[in-house]
Parts: structure tokens; C-alpha cells; sequence
């Protein structure tokens, strides 16, 4: 029986294989076409390979529209969300974690509450508040309403609670107070799951839409989704110069995702099964 | 010696009739301040007030806010494109699930054979869960194309009828549905997967010796312990779908041929942001929400029921 599962399963294998093609022939299209001439594009039999490789519609696509800028707000705005949103959670994940006070349990029920209620539904007051306050169109609208995670605080919360508390107790006895706690064993301690936390963090604003379509209307603030949005409007069907685009906004990703697949695909598994 | 001593001493103090180090208390107080903050702006008082809209005909393009009672709620049961966007949401979300579901599972049951290349394989079908929704839509959107997009050119080389994509009535929400199963499917597949390697080999071993057969294990073992995460997923899955917005919004953004696309948030949007009318939308983002509410209950309540009567 043991040399029965052994053996490998040749047919599974090849039908995984042909749905990996699957999974990866958008992108692959994706490269070659941003190369592709508007003959190419409308050639029929369609044409695999670019005829010639050139980078014009690389060019074009900051010609086009302010690319760079959606660029530079889309780091800008991602970083800044991503740092707010690790501070307020390291901090309070330590707090629930590490800390007696009264009202935990309470806040623990207040924050997970939040999952709860999606986004979407709060969407509207939210604008309203910020349109108020004159944050339309400025990087503070973009960024501060999207700073407060449940799933990060309670991704941290997971991970804090891993920690050893005999850490806790012997760092109290050499004097350290609780902040110095925080900053001098539990930071340290888990600076792979904080970097899990903020990979985790970065992507989802990296690709954020719904938010920053509502809260900006001129172009000079839009971020990288939202000019891509337009993009297609304004490029009207010139799709070798969108795959352009397309390249430049999924490759980062892409690279990061390389490196960092064990985990981001750990912490997946870690919070989907806690759930 | 003395500075031990002191560190060693521990102030308490009693609040709600229990005692509490007060060092601890203060430094949650100050560490739980920017968060609290956070929830009250960004939580609590946009909930109150997504309520408290929903009874008035705010409109943000006249400014008028006044008290309308029901009114929303009446107008939305006989708002023809809302009961669309209702239809087209549960419409999404049903196919969605069950495709998504049973292919993920079934790749999932199949990376965890053994075979060559496992990782690169649960790389590659994880790689579009990470890439922006807005970026793969744009892909998408060419291989649409009814004129030049790659999947009519195929079907017509091959002498097939082509389709219209997006473009028609009738196929629009099927195309945003395979491509929302594509870009989804990897996510799920994890999952199932992490679960899958949960399950003791020897339970499946000592089934094998007692001579179970490939699909007896598969269906009296390894699905029956795999429950949790099943209904997880379906959960997660029943929320997402509810959720879907930005795709529908790229790839069909007027909400399709004749609001054929147009799921609930689309419909929201449109009537916040392009009609003005915050009230109405309000209203309309309750009823979302009660709608995911209810369906997680009944989620909750099928799992709980059922592992009962397997005890």
C-alpha cells in the first residue's frame, strides 16, 4: 500500500499542468501584446509575438496619461496607509494580547465586530464625513480612512500570542516597563510576522479601488487603479498600450509576491482556518 | 538592589470590582487611544449615520436632508434596477460559489496527490489572487473583444458560434463570472489545501489497511474532515461576492447592457455618486448588509446543525 501512494500520478499531473497554462496565459499575453504594434493587434490569425520588440507603448502610456504621477500617489498613499495602519495595530494587538485592563473583552468584541460590517456599507457616511471635513482630492482623504484593519490587528494578536509569556515575566523583573516591553521583546520577537502583517497590508492598498475612486476627482490624485480605470475610456481600444500599463502595475506585485509567496500563503492558511 | 525592589512592587488599582496593575491600565489607555479613535471615526459614527441616512431623502446635489421615513426603503422594492442588481447579485454569487467551490476543491484534492512541481504549481494558480483586480481587468477586457479579442478569434477559427462578452444582455455577467473565478479560484485552492495537509496520514493510512477504497477515503474521511473549511470557504465566498465591485466597474462601467452587470454595490454607487442620492444608497447599504448578515447566520446555523447529528 505504501508503494501505492508513492507513485506518482501521471494524469492528475498533466491536467494540473494544462490548468496552470491556464492560470498564467493572461499574463503571458499581457507581456508580449504591451510589445505588439496596433497592426499586430488587429491582425487576424492573431499574432502570439510582437513583431518587433520596442518599448513605444511603454512611452506612450506616460504620454498618455500622468502615469508617473498615479505611480508616485499610488506608493505614496500605500506606505503611508500601510504605516498608520502597523502602528495602530501593533500597539493594540499588544494591548489585547499582553495587557489587563478593563473593557478587553469588550474592545476584542468591538474590533472583531468590525468585520463584520462590510466596507461597502459604510461607504457612504464616510465620504460624506470626509467631503465635509474638505478632504476630497488630498492625499489625507485617500489615506486616513483606510487605516483601521480588524484582520491586521487580530493577524497580530494571532502572532503575539505565540510568544513565550515567561519573555514577558523575565523582562519585567529586569525592570522594563510596558512600553519598553513592547519595543524591546514582542517588536523583536516578531519582526517576520510584523513584515507578514505589513506585506499583507501593502497589497491590499496597492490595489485598493473602491475608496480612492470615490475620493478623488481630479486626475493629479488618482492612484495607479483608478487612472488604469480611465485609462481604458481614454485609450479608447488601444489595448497594446493598456497591456503597457497593465505590465507596469502587476509587475511589482508580481516580484514581491516571488519573494514572499511562503508568507503570504502561510498567513492565509494561519487566518483562514482561525476564522 | 533598591530599584529591583521598586520595579518589583506593583501599584493596583480596583476598577469595576476587580483589581488591576495600574501600570498596565496606563499604558493600555495610552496604546488603545489612536485605535479607539480610529474605530469611533471610522466605525461607529459612519454606522450610525448610514442609519440614520436611510430615513431621509439626503441628496448631495440639492443638499437637502430631511426626514422621509421609510420612503427609501418603499421606493427600493419597487425600483426595477434594484431588484435587478438584487437578482444579478445572487444570480453571481450562486454560480460563483458553486464553480468556484467544487473546482477549487477538486485542484486542491489534486495538488495533494503526489506529483512533480507541487509548488510551482500552487504558485502559479495562487499568482492572480495578488495581482490588482483593476490591472487583470484590463487583460480581460481584451480577450472580450467581440472583434479582436483572442477568445472570439479562437472560436471562430475553430468554427464556433462567437459571443458578444460584455457587450450583450445575456452573456455580460457570465463573462465578469469567469473572470472573477479565475482571478478567484487560487485563494481558495490554498485553503483547501492547508486543510488537506491537516488531516493525519495515518487516519487515511489505517483506513487503507482496512482496505477502503481511493474514493471511500475521499468521501468517509478526507471531505467529512475537511467540513470546516468547506463551510469557511463558502462563508468567506458568500461575503466576497456581496462585495464584488471593482471588476464590474472596469469591465462594464455603466452597470452593462440594460444593468445586466450591475450588482448591488454597483447599484449603490451609481445612485450615491452619479444620481447624488446618499438617502436612497444608505438605504440601499442596509439592505446589503442585512442580506450578508442573514446569510451568515443561516451559514452558521447549517454547519453547527449538521456536525451536531454526525456526533
Amino acid at each position: 500500500m505504501a508503494s501505492l501512494r508513492k507513485k506518482i500520478n501521471i494524469p492528475v499531473f498533466l491536467f494540473l499542468l494544462a490548468g496552470s497554462v491556464v492560470m498564467i496565459f493572461p499574463f503571458v499575453w499581457m507581456i508580449f501584446s504591451s510589445f505588439k504594434t496596433v497592426a499586430d493587434v488587429y491582425t487576424y490569425p492573431p499574432k502570439w509575438l510582437p513583431s518587433s520588440w520596442k518599448f513605444t507603448n511603454y512611452k506612450k502610456v506616460f504620454q498618455m496619461i500622468p502615469f508617473g504621477r498615479y505611480y508616485f500617489n499610488s506608493i505614496f498613499t500605500s506606505v503611508a496607509q500601510t504605516a498608520i495602519q502597523l502602528a495602530l495595530s501593533v500597539t493594540a494587538a499588544y494591548a489585547l494580547v499582553v495587557l489587563n485592563f478593563p473593557g478587553r473583552k469588550f474592545l476584542y468584541t468591538l474590533i472583531r465586530s468590525t468585520m463584520f460590517v462590510p466596507t461597502v456599507v459604510t461607504l457612504i457616511p464616510l465620504y460624506l464625513l470626509v467631503s465635509k471635513a474638505g478632504m476630497i482630492d488630498t492625499y489625507a482623504g485617500i489615506i486616513l480612512p483606510q487605516v483601521l484593519s480588524a484582520f491586521t490587528i487580530f493577524l497580530l494578536v494571532s502572532f503575539f500570542s505565540s510568544i513565550p509569556t515567561i519573555l514577558f515575566d523575565s523582562a519585567k523583573l529586569d525592570g522594563c516597563g510596558y512600553y519598553r516591553i513592547l519595543s524591546e521583546v514582542v517588536i523583536p520577537n516578531s519582526k517576520s510576522s510584523i513584515s507578514t502583517a505589513m506585506l499583507f497590508a501593502f497589497l491590499g492598498h496597492w490595489k485598493s479601488y473602491t475608496w480612492p475612486l470615490i475620493v478623488t476627482n481630479k486626475a493629479i490624485y488618482r492612484t495607479l487603479p483608478i487612472g488604469m480605470k480611465y485609462l481604458v475610456q481614454e485609450s479608447s481600444s488601444e489595448y497594446q498600450i493598456m497591456m503597457a500599463a497593465a505590465v507596469m502595475a502587476i509587475l511589482p506585485v508580481l516580484i514581491v509576491y516571488l519573494f514572499f509567496e511562503k508568507q503570504l500563503v502561510q498567513s492565509i492558511t494561519l487566518t483562514g482556518l482561525k476564522a | 538592589m533598591r530599584k529591583q525592589q521598586e520595579a518589583l512592587r506593583i501599584h493596583r488599582v480596583t476598577l469595576f470590582g476587580k483589581q488591576y496593575e495600574s501600570a498596565q491600565v496606563r499604558a493600555a489607555v495610552v496604546l488603545l487611544v489612536p485605535t479607539m479613535i480610529a474605530i469611533i471615526l471610522l466605525f461607529i459614527i459612519p454606522v450610525i449615520q448610514v442609519v440614520s441616512y436611510s430615513f431621509t431623502n439626503y441628496n448631495i446635489a440639492t443638499g437637502i436632508k430631511k426626514y422621509n421615513g421609510i420612503a427609501n426603503y418603499k421606493h427600493l422594492f419597487t425600483d426595477d434596477r434594484f431588484f435587478k442588481a438584487i437578482r444579478n447579485t445572487f444570480t453571481f454569487a450562486a454560480f460563483k460559489l458553486l464553480i468556484d467551490t467544487t473546482l477549487a476543491l477538486s485542484i486542491a484534492l489534486m495538488l495533494d496527490a503526489r506529483i512533480p512541481l507541487k509548488k510551482y504549481l500552487r504558485s502559479v494558480y495562487f499568482a492572480p489572487v495578488v495581482v490588482p483586480v483593476v490591472a487583470s481587468s484590463l487583460i480581460w477586457i481584451w480577450f472580450f473583444d467581440p472583434g479582436i479579442g483572442p477568445f472570439n478569434q479562437v472560436l471562430s477559427a475553430l468554427g464556433l458560434p462567437t459571443s458578444q462578452w460584455l457587450y450583450h444582455e445575456k452573456s455580460a455577467l457570465g463573462s465578469i463570472l469567469m473572470f472573477s473565478i479565475w482571478k478567484g479560484l487560487g485563494y481558495n485552492i490554498v485553503l483547501f489545501l492547508a486543510g488537506l495537509q491537516n488531516i493525519p496520514p495515518s487516519y487515511i493510512e489505517a483506513a487503507q489497511v482496512d482496505g477502503a477504497k481511493g474514493y471511500q477515503i475521499l468521501f468517509r474521511i478526507r471531505l467529512p474532515l475537511l467540513r470546516p473549511i468547506i463551510s469557511f470557504v463558502l462563508m468567506i465566498g458568500i461575503i466576497n461576492t456581496f462585495k464584488v465591485f471593482a471588476e464590474v466597474n472596469v469591465m462594464t462601467p455603466k452597470g452593462g447592457p440594460l444593468y445586466s452587470t450591475a450588482l448591488m454595490v454597483n447599484y449603490i454607487y451609481d445612485t450615491a455618486f452619479t444620481s447624488g442620492k446618499m438617502g436612497r444608497a444608505c438605504s440601499a447599504s442596509i439592505i446589503l448588509f442585512i442580506i450578508i448578515f442573514i446569510l451568515t447566520l443561516i451559514q452558521t446555523r447549517l454547519d453547527t446543525s449538521k456536525s451536531i447529528t454526525m456526533e
